[in-house]
């Protein structure tokens, strides 16, 4: 790559101090020479502020129609800066397809850990410098790597939805009885590719090394015993879903932990760019099941983005803020509810928690129609508006009901001594490592940073209503209890404003709903600040009615980054508390 | 103090039970009377929120969605649907085949022959109902669906899918009332259009009849 670079173009930024390191420019996009990354990739953490890794991802260009020319994989960097907020810096870093490595950047930003080892794992691109890069949601043995674009995945029917197969000839078997299942008439059947020298009979599984996270094992003073590992999970280890923990023990106390993910895999990405645009909202809602509305929000105004020239009407803003805040009730609810039943107090408190939830989700169920699978947002506005007296029933809810039961949380669940004594200095994360680890949300708030997206970088109207950012000092699990219960607060805060500023008028821009529609070639990246973190939506155009890259950035696949080193050090009993803080949902964790 | 917590957390029980009482003997007839009912969860009641299904079930909002259904007219026992394909192309998971009726000649006739749904992957998320043309196909809410074999029972075809546009009118009041208002409109319109049509044909006649007649006359005075 470098011997064909052309000389030094000191036009382009930052060239003057890492020299060669930019090699072109796209827009907004820097694209950097991959030998000079982590070199510039250093100079930018620390001398021009961009300290926050936000989302790493790959791009496979193979059958890009406007990318021939280039090589076939990139990796998509985007930084900011947690003290100005604002926008990305945009990174571009390519490899050929013979030779498909990017330096690994986690030791400049650990938040990279993950994601690298995601990008390995779907893309099949190395990052050299990574200390433990293996696949993290498919397993070891895993032949191939599904993002890329010449994979096939398992029931394959054809390249991009709608399927021709469907109409006018679309003649389901069931009468003829032969092949029931639709799956076994594909014409790609299961599709299970094995690697060319695969022999059943000798074949082992693979060895795996856990590394426990980056250089955590720590000497403990004291008493020193045999170091055995042992597996929390995959049962539901702490009723969050499908999750397990690889714990490295001392006596009870952790020396080191890593996760393991991917047990309700189904290669979303994968799903959603064969998906038209519009086809991916239901999708979205099952990504963190219990936040669809935010899930909604952050990928319909990613489209509109890209859309470009997307006027929505002010109601359906309103609207769309509405549904998010409650959203953000909904879940800060469970998350305290589970964090509880980790914590041992087995539902009891989860349900008195849950209560309010349920005249929430009578709200969203008339609105959308669905409790919790949504699917109400829609480019340019939301699917219909709300029924009559549904506003009322709003305020309600909002004035008398809410504030009430998160006073009551309060009162009975901050001071009780027995989640005094498991969370108080419990998990401790510092401001520094929480920014480093790439964590967002409460988790990052919890360890004293006062970012949040919706003040950082507006989105929707959100420079409209008044609140605050919340932060506790603590960086433990009581800290981000305590985020949770005041976030609330906050929310009903703007719930309170936006309901009572609500104008009338359409939901909708005026003309037909398209169905399909085309998107104007380009990418982006939009992110919301989603009840449990930074949620980011990544999608690449290539002027077709399918997106051509659609990737999410899950803030609880990035926060578990961070559990590891919050878990070391601490009793295993803790391990639980600390997961219940972080509050992961796996339909978005595994996507 | 210690155990405080304990005994406050009793408390929160204890109060529950209390009010469960109180919203119940509050409410008339109380909620056990007569046949377990539908119920709605209350915004002002403080009790359990608990509905006991199945004796009770709870009223479904209007917008509820949960499979497709097809919708013949009443009268005239037509579908409604013309097999245009929209819902097919729209669906997500790809869960609709329709079949084209066609003619000897293998024109198409706007009228499906074969509808099928499979209804074990629909993910109910209501775009067929929310981007047909026609208001052909609606989602309903019946959700007691429950079988005991995926194949073939959860692949629903036409008769199983279609429901007459009374049944349709019954659980969706507004939309109804506004679906109708709109057709009614149309129907206005199409009427004006058609007699416009028929005044402007009826003029032209006129027109030619009188510029043959005057050619005619042309033709006889040169
Ligand atoms: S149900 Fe509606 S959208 Fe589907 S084919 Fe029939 S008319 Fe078209
Ligand atoms: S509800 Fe959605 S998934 Fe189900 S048939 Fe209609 S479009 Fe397809």
């Amino acid at each position: 790559m470098s011997e064909t670079m052309p000389a030094v173009d000191s036009t382009l930024p930052y060239n003057d101090v890492v020299p060669g390191a930019v090699i072109g420019q796209d827009g907004e996009t820097l694209i950097v020479a991959r030998e000079k990354w982590p070199e510039l990739a250093r100079y930018l953490r620390d001398k021009e502020g961009y300290d926050y890794l936000s989302s790493v991802t790959g791009v496979d260009n193979l059958t890009h129609p406007k990318r021939k020319d280039v090589e076939r994989f990139e990796v998509v960097y985007h930084l900011y800066s947690i003290q100005r907020g604002g926008g990305p810096l945009v990174i571009k870093v390519r490899a050929p397809e013979e030779d498909p490595e990017v330096p690994s950047v986690v030791s400049i930003w650990p938040g990279a850990d993950f994601q690298e080892r995601e990008i390995w794992d779907l893309f099949g691109i190395r990052f050299p410098g990574h200390p433990n890069l293996r696949r993290i949601l498919l397993w070891e043995g895993f032949h191939g790597h599904p993002l890329r674009k010449d994979w096939k995945e398992a029931y394959y029917e054809e390249e991009k939805k709608p399927f021709g197969s469907r109409w006018p000839k679309g003649d389901y078997p069931r009468e003829k009885m032969r092949l029931p299942w639709q799956e076994e008439r594909a014409i790609w059947q299961d599709n299970v590719v094995y690697p060319t020298d695969f022999a059943p009979d000798t074949w082992q599984p693979p060895e795996i090394t856990y590394h426990f996270g980056l250089d955590l094992y720590r000497e403990l003073e004291g008493l020193k015993t045999d170091r055995i590992i042992v597996n929390m999970g995959p049962q539901h280890p702490s009723t969050h879903g499908v999750f397990r923990m690889v714990i490295a023990l001392e006596g009870e106390t952790i020396v080191g932990l890593e996760p393991e993910m991917g047990y309700l895999h189904r290669n979303h990405e994968k799903i959603g760019e064969r998906n038209t645009y519009l086809m991916n909202i239901p999708y979205t809602d099952r990504l963190d099941y219990i936040c669809s509305m935010s899930n909604n929000l952050g990928y319909v105004l990613a489209v509109e983005k890209l859309l470009g020239d997307v006027e929505v009407p002010e109601r359906a803003h309103y609207l769309r803020v509405i549904m998010a805040e409650f959203t953000r009730i909904v879940n800060h609810m469970w998350a305290i509810g589970f964090l509880l039943n980790d914590l041992g107090a087995f539902f009891t408190p989860a349900l008195y928690a849950i209560e309010e939830r349920e005249l929430i989700l009578d709200l969203f169920e008339a609105a959308s129609g669905a409790r919790m699978m949504c699917n109400y947002m829609r480019p340019g506005g939301v699917a219909r508006d709300v029924p009559e007296g549904w506003l009322d029933q709003a305020r309600k809810l909002v004035n008398e009901r809410l504030p009430r039961a998160i006073d009551e949380l309060d009162r009975y669940l901050s001071e009780n001594e027995i989640l005094l004594a498991r969370t108080k200095g419990v998990g401790y994360l510092s401001p520094e490592d929480a920014i480093a680890y790439s964590t967002s949300g409460p988790v990052l708030r919890g360890s004293g940073v006062p970012y949040d997206v919706r003040k950082a970088e507006p989105y929707s109207i959100y420079d409209r209503f008044d609140f605050d950012v919340v932060t506790e000092e603590g960086g433990d699990v009581y800290a981000r209890y305590m985020v949770r219960i005041r976030e609330m607060r906050e929310s009903v805060r703007i719930l309170k404003q936006a309901l009572r500023d609500i104008p009338e008028g359409p939901v909708m821009p005026p003309g037909k709903q398209k169905y399909s529609f085309r998107v104007p070639p380009g990418e982006v990246y939009q992110r919301i600040e989603a009840p449990k973190g930074e949620l980011g939506f990544y999608l690449v155009s290539d002027g077709s009615p399918n997106p051509y890259r659609y990737h999410v950035r899950a803030p609880s696949f990035i926060n578990l980054t961070a559990l590891g080193p919050m878990c070391v050090g601490y009793k295993v009993a803790d391990a639980v508390a600390v997961l219940g803080s972080i509050d992961i949902v796996l339909g978005e964790t595994d996507r | 103090m210690f155990g405080k917590g304990i005994l406050r957390g009793l408390g929160i029980t204890a109060r529950h039970l209390l009010e469960t009482y109180i919203d119940d003997v509050k409410r008339i007839p109380s909620r056990y009377a007569y046949d377990r009912r539908l119920i709605k969860q209350p915004v002002e009641e403080r009790g359990i929120f608990t509905i006991q299904y199945p004796e009770e079930k709870r009223v479904l909002p209007e917008n509820f969605r949960y499979i497709p259904m097809l919708i013949f007219d009443d009268t005239t026992g037509e579908d409604r649907c013309t097999s245009c394909g929209i819902c097919a192309k729209v669906c997500p998971p790809q869960c609709i085949w329709i079949l084209r009726e066609e003619d000897e000649k293998g024109k198409p006739i706007p009228r499906p022959a074969e509808f099928y749904i499979d209804i074990s992957i629909c993910m109910g998320c209501g775009f067929c109902a929310e981007f047909c043309p026609f208001d052909a196909i609606k989602m309903n809410h019946d959700y007691e669906i429950a079988v005991y074999r995926r194949f073939p029972d959860l692949v629903l075809n036409k008769d199983e899918l279609s429901v007459p546009a009374s049944y349709y009118a019954q659980l969706y009041p507004t939309a109804w009332a506004e679906e109708e208002k709109r057709r009614e409109e149309e129907r206005k319109k199409k009427e004006a259009r058609a007699k416009a049509a028929a005044a402007r044909k009826a003029l032209a006649a006129k027109k030619k009849a009188a510029s043959q007649k005057a050619e005619a006359q042309d033709g006889e005075t040169s």
